[in-house]
């Protein structure tokens, strides 16, 4: 199947949330990250940050389904990296943006380099970074 | 402070990458795609078969570097950088390793802070690299934040 993929193209937005503390143990259980600050309102705040938050590899992960999704069944995820910023914290939503910077073509198919992030509703860049797909052609 | 573990790998822990372990993870985190749970629909998928979401290879065992252990308390995920070579499959194992590539402790504003760089890698049964991870962590020493 052949996609059109071009620089400048938007990623459709992918929003999660609000966040839940259910949603922090579930993925403390399922990440086994049971760090504290994540799960124990009174450590979190006996540690100074004035309640949980959410683990970011969470957030990360929200941004794996935003490319996962783009990629659909067309392309492959290669490489996929972000530095943490703001914290999240439960009752926030995360809205997950996508933006192919470059398109580099391949012999069969096309490399396309994404720029990612993921907002808070209060426009807190919770996560920022790179991702590139690679796509059959 | 001692910093012989440098560049040190981990000997290689194995991952078996259960079923019921990949559907937990993908509950966890919201995401439906049938490719992480449903054995039909993976079969006819680009993958030929059931794989874990991208970011599953940190829930994996990396094994102990000798002569470093790192305390739980005080620990801040910097940056976090995948490649893959290819998903890694449920019902596989993966041989899963880790060394700490680079340390340095620089002075913040609330105190002393000090860095690790982590490098992973998962393998195959039969050798063959599936993905590489880069994992920044930074430490506050003595300085409550």
């Amino acid at each position: 199947m052949k996609r059109q993929i071009d620089a400048g193209m938007q990623l459709p937005d992918l929003v999660k949330g609000p966040v839940t503390q259910i949603d922090l143990v579930k993925y403390s259980g399922a990440s086994g990250d049971f760090n504290p600050i994540h799960t124990v309102e009174s450590f979190a705040k006996e540690v100074g940050l004035g309640g949980v938050i959410a683990h970011g590899m969470l957030t990360m992960a929200y941004v794996g389904q935003l490319l996962t999704d783009f990629a659909g069944n067309d392309a492959d995820l290669i490489d996929f990296g972000v530095r943490f910023r703001a914290m999240v914290r439960p009752g926030d939503t995360i809205t997950c943006k996508g933006i192919v910077t470059k398109v580099e073509p391949l012999e069969r198919g096309l490399l396309a380099v994404i720029q990612v992030n993921a907002q808070t509703q209060s426009g807190d860049v919770a996560v920022k970074g790179n991702a590139t797909l690679r796509f059959d052609q | 402070m001692a910093t012989d573990f440098i560049g040190r790998w981990s000997t290689p822990v194995p991952n078996l990458v259960e079923r019921g372990a990949v559907w937990k993870f993908a509950e966890a985190i919201g995401d439906p795609n049938p490719v992480y749970r449903d054995e039909v629909v993976a079969e006819q998928s680009r993958f030929g078969r059931m794989i874990a979401p991208p970011t599953f290879s940190r829930t994996f065992d990396y094994g102990t570097i000798e002569g470093f252990e790192l305390q739980g308390e005080g620990l801040i995920h910097g940056e976090q950088v995948f490649h893959f070579e290819r998903p890694i499959y449920v019902h596989e194992e993966v041989f899963c390793s880790t060394r700490v590539a680079d340390t340095y402790t620089r002075d913040g504003g609330s105190g002393k802070m000090t860095f690790y760089l982590f490098e992973q890698k998962g393998q195959s049964t039969s050798g063959e690299l599936i993905f590489t991870a880069k994992v920044n962590v930074i430490q506050r020493v003595g300085g409550a934040s």
